[in-house]
């Protein structure tokens, strides 16, 4: 089972690194979005993907979940879903100011 | 006794809160974001002289023992960062309501501010990998805000760039702590180094090393990273890539440094022997970026890769001299970078122009801002007795004594040449005619005082190096044994 999700986290990684070098501002969004989804599935395959087993390490439990990928994922999904949100309305404002979405135009000279 | 150690994040934080409240009245604002960086810096300098006379305070979050719960350590090291960031925090908040219009103090410049110097103390204060990544995001969050405030054409441009190089090295930084966790089991560093120890960095930690390597050499601008990082410094108030330059890419070489003296240090003929080679890199790279344009704040900005080149070749070489030269070199290299971006922001601002080849003879109208520019670039590039000198001094020794000629020679080079594209400044834009059409601009005090301060405590580094440098050669020592860390944390 790790191995087929870790595979899976392969293909994200690599669909958001294809979309990451589009030139188009929204498909780079949803590279970074993919890329993100890549990274949890690894923090929580690195916790063993086990089911139905309690998060307590007690003396009479011998097979017990690690709690902190958990722990961990959340934290990171939240930071990624703001990160993401502001990415949005910045690449939105960016769009409209700068007349284009597209990032070979938007290259600047050396003096502004 | 140990909450001491929460207090540079705490307060801050708090600060950033309360002025948030007060933003419609910008007096009240301004002043009290003047009166809590002075606390703050009050704050951290009792703890650091409490550090620095008793032993590093540790603070376990919750009362749960070391390698389970949350950390915070401040030891010599990580104290002696807060307390820099802490003073280019004090100057920033007095150059800021002359430097910023109104309608970008009212867009909650100061809360950003604060929140910026909050998330950088917390990194260079946390003693747990995760956290370390939580405190990134907190203080890139920060600067995501102040590098649009204002909102202009090409400062949204060049943000979106510097959203996304952060949020894809970000990215890299979760997957590579998930991996780290996946092979040793925990995310406390302590508790890492001792693991990584037992098996004497086996097989894929290595590997592991160097992707945290390549996501903190983004944040650190090395060569071949470095590419996102001029442009983006220069579009917002020079305040605010004062703090960038000084502060952000900082953090992420103390991360290189805490990481690779602590945990990976196992392999060093593979990690630290290609840090030697990317430092030269850097320092050649960033000098050519420096001599290659007329833009005044972007020649302050390459400048910063060189400098990230100077301190990576002493974690590279990893003796005591060249890490006593490194961390000198960061404190240094952390006010001067700061006093650099006000300045050339002052003079931006006078000529009102960034452009080199437009200005001419400044010298007849602002004198004090000409020998500003003149010490500061002595400064920089390290001419004796000022503090560069000390710390390139202590890493080409420890570049020597480890029989390192060829960087040695490259940074000697580059020192030449970091000093040559600052006197370019100097000399085409204070020499020459009489320029009238600058006669109207008057520079205030406000503006100039808070760069004085900057380059009197970066004269005192220089000068009254005797004082400084014992405290940060026993730095260097505690660096170099890991094991006092892991001791002090774990308390085996």
């Amino acid at each position: 089972m790790e191995y087929i999700i870790l595979i899976l986290a392969g293909i994200l990684f690599a669909t958001a690194i294809y979309n990451i070098l589009q030139k188009q501002l929204l498909r780079i969004i949803i590279g970074t979005v993919l890329l993100s989804h890549g990274a949890h599935l690894v923090i929580l395959t690195m916790g063993k993907l086990k089911r139905g087993n309690p998060p307590i390490l007690d003396e009479s439990v011998t097979n017990y979940t690690d709690p902190l990928p958990q722990a961990l994922i959340l934290t990171s999904i939240v930071i990624s879903f703001g990160i993401t949100s502001l990415l949005l309305v910045l690449s939105y404002r960016t769009a409209k100011e700068n007349n284009t979405d597209n990032m070979e135009e938007m290259r600047g000279e050396s003096n502004e | 006794m140990s909450n001491l150690a929460i207090l540079p994040i705490i307060i801050p934080m708090l600060a950033g809160i309360i002025v948030a409240f007060t933003n419609k009245n910008v007096k009240i604002t301004r002043f009290l974001s003047k009166l809590f960086s002075i606390i703050s810096l009050l704050i951290v300098a009792y703890v650091a002289y409490t550090v620095f006379t008793n032993d590093s305070i540790i603070l376990e979050t919750g009362d749960w023992a070391a390698p389970y719960g949350i950390i915070i350590v401040a030891d010599q090291l990580s104290i002696l960062l807060v307390l820099t960031t802490n003073i280019i925090a004090a100057t920033a908040a007095f150059y800021a309501p002359h430097s910023l219009s109104l309608k970008q103090e009212t867009h909650y410049y100061y809360t950003f501010f604060f929140l910026l110097i909050s998330g950088v103390s917390g990194a260079f204060l946390t003693g747990d990998l995760f956290n370390l990544f939580v405190f990134f995001e907190v203080l890139l969050m920060a600067s995501y805000a102040l590098i649009v405030l204002g909102g202009d054409k090409i400062q949204l441009r060049e943000s979106v760039k510097y959203v996304l190089i952060n949020l894809f090295s970000s990215m890299l930084f979760v997957t590579a702590v998930a991996l780290l966790y996946g092979v040793v089991g925990t995310v406390n560093m302590a508790h890492i180094a001792e693991r990584v120890a037992e098996v004497e960095q086996k097989g894929i930690l290595t590997t592991i090393g160097i992707l945290l390597f390549f996501v903190f050499g983004t944040k650190a601008a090395l060569f071949p990273l470095y590419y996102w990082l001029p442009r983006p410094y220069i579009v917002p108030n020079p305040v605010v890539s004062a703090l960038f330059g000084a502060l952000l890419t900082k953090v992420g070489i103390y991360s290189i440094l805490r990481v690779f003296s602590l945990i990976f240090v196992y392999k060093m003929e593979i990690t630290h022997e290609a840090f030697i080679w990317i430092a030269g890199l850097s320092m050649l790279f960033g000098v050519i970026g420096a001599l290659s344009t007329n833009n005044i704040k972007l020649i302050i900005a390459y400048n910063i890769i060189p400098a990230i080149g100077f301190i990576i070749m002493g974690i590279g070489i990893f003796n005591q001299d060249s890490l006593t030269g490194s961390i000198y070199y960061l404190i240094h290299d952390m006010i001067i970078k700061s006093a650099l971006f006000l300045l050339v922001g002052v003079i931006a601002y006078v000529a009102g122009t960034s452009d080199l080849r437009r200005m001419k003879g400044l010298i007849h109208h602002y004198p004090i801002l000409g020998w500003l520019l003149f010490i500061s670039a002595f400064i920089l590039a390290g001419i004796p007795p000022f503090s560069g000198f000390i710390g390139k001094l202590l890493l080409l020794r420890g570049a020597l004594s480890a029989d390192e000629i060829i960087i040695t020679i490259i940074a000697l080079l580059s020192s030449l040449l970091i000093l040559y594209s600052v006197m370019k400044i100097f000399i085409r834009g204070f020499w020459g005619e009489k320029d009238e059409s600058h006669m109207s601009k008057k520079v205030s005090a406000g503006l100039l005082i808070p760069i004085i301060c900057l380059l009197a405590i970066s004269v005192f580094l220089g000068i009254g190096a005797q004082f400084v440098y014992p405290a940060i050669d026993g730095i260097a020592e505690y660096l170099l044994d890991p094991q006092i860390y892991i001791d002090s944390v774990l308390k085996e």
